[in-house]
């Protein structure tokens, strides 16, 4: 059957390569389509999540692991590359750009959350937004996720409205990123929202601020009320819309924690 | 003769889908798949699903053999393998053989061995269940767009 053999074709490629690389055009165009960098050792979530990140008009490459992630990036040290060629990638490409980067966080050799802190590590890449998604809800993974600088975090299944607010977020950053060349505050803000509105039906520690972040922001005070602050992340409406970060706090909710 | 079978096909898929999801076979995350497909894109969840089952098989295989062996204590093994079919299963919308998989992650913590044969049979016995009745789905899915290419009266 042609469907059949369609998918056996792509499985094939994604198995030889354990990458996937975009067919989408206007590579060069910056302004438009945001491309995501997917991480997930399932190939079953890797066609899911690219294909949910295609239909939001993102640009995708989606790899197997946290360790090709950072090749793609040309982030991994000297000394594990085979060749001696000079900064960029041993495969033969030139280094990846990216606008975002969307991680599993349950991965063999190195997790999402490792993953994580090498991007933040990183002088080049630091301010790339990191989200991570897991099919584990447990409250302590998040924050300390969040605590590392991530932007988000998505618990699997990952659904069409999960990526629209990621979606909606990075098109609100590109609008400020022009109005506000100085400092990212966007990503502290998104914190301190992110927080805070856990904050509402969490109790936990205070968060460490993350050393990633390079603005003079400090945490304010752990309480509901927000003082007003520049267009929200989420929506305009509300400086923490319930419906945008539903999500995460709302599967927090139901499932308890750990 | 096609030409108003398309209208039967699809009834008869409507009505497959909706005893699935009566029946806790699977949830809305497949209904999430379905909206992932377009003319860019027609044959995407029988392509995901198809590389669930290829994926799900070999688990299972490994699963299987794990257990089989008599000598058998690696229940952290099988904890990874679940854990993957886990994934796997919420991400296609795979209700049913999801939670069977989260039942045997339980019996393998407390390193059952009994508790893991029959979670295993039950998981593959949901696994069969789930994989016929999907082939059946998608069986009159191209049945139904190799009616819809035929027009009535036939047209020169």
């Amino acid at each position: 059957m042609s469907s059949n053999s369609i998918a056996s074709n792509r499985w094939m490629s994604e198995k030889m390569d354990g990458f996937d690389p975009s067919p989408n055009s206007n590579s060069d165009n910056e302004e438009e389509g945001v491309h995501v960098l997917a991480v997930d050792d399932s190939l079953v979530d890797r066609k899911v999540i690219e294909r949910l990140l295609k239909i939001s008009s993102c640009k995708v490459t989606a790899v197997d692991s946290g360790w090709r992630a950072l090749k793609l990036l040309g982030l991994l040290d000297e000394e594990d590359k085979s060749s001696s060629s000079s900064s960029s990638s041993s495969a033969g490409f030139d280094v990846l750009k990216v606008d975002l980067i969307i991680t599993d966080y349950c991965m063999p050799g190195m997790t999402g959350y490792e993953l994580l802190k090498k991007i933040k590590e990183s002088t080049t890449f630091r301010e790339i937004p990191v989200v991570i998604m897991s099919s584990e809800n447990v409250v302590a993974r998040i924050d300390r996720c969040l605590e590392e600088g991530a932007e988000d975090f998505i618990v699997k299944p990952v659904k069409l409205s999960d990526v629209k607010r990621i979606r909606d977020y990075m098109a609100s950053r590109e609008v400020r990123s022009v109005q506000n060349q100085e400092e990212r505050s966007s990503s502290n803000i998104n914190k301190r929202k992110l927080q805070e509105c856990f904050d509402l039906s969490l109790s936990s520690s205070p968060p460490s601020i993350s050393s990633s972040s390079s603005s003079s922001l400090s945490y304010p005070s752990r309480s509901p009320s927000l003082t007003p602050s520049p267009p929200s992340l989420f929506s305009s409406s509300a400086p923490c819309s319930p419906s945008s970060l539903d999500s995460p706090t709302r599967r927090l909710k139901m499932t308890g924690f750990d | 003769m096609l030409g108003w079978g398309v209208d039967r096909l699809r009834a008869d898929m409507n009505r497959l889908l909706a005893m699935l999801f009566h029946q806790g076979v699977l949830d809305e995350q497949f209904l999430q798949l379905q909206q992932l497909e377009d003319e860019s894109s027609p044959n995407f969840v029988s392509e995901v699903v198809n590389i669930y089952f290829h994926e799900s098989e070999k688990l299972l295989r490994n699963l299987r053999g794990l257990l089989m062996d008599r000598e058998f204590s690696d229940y952290k093994k099988m904890g990874t393998h679940l854990n993957q079919l886990i994934g796997s299963s919420s991400s296609i919308g795979a209700k049913r053989v999801r939670n069977v998989c989260v039942s045997f992650r339980a019996a393998s913590e407390q390193n059952s061995r009994a508790g893991c044969l029959r979670a295993l049979e039950l998981l593959e016995h949901e696994y069969c269940y789930l994989k016929n009745k999907l082939h059946e789905l998608f069986h009159m899915d191209q049945l139904r767009v190799l009616a819809a290419g035929v027009t009535y009266p036939p047209q020169h």
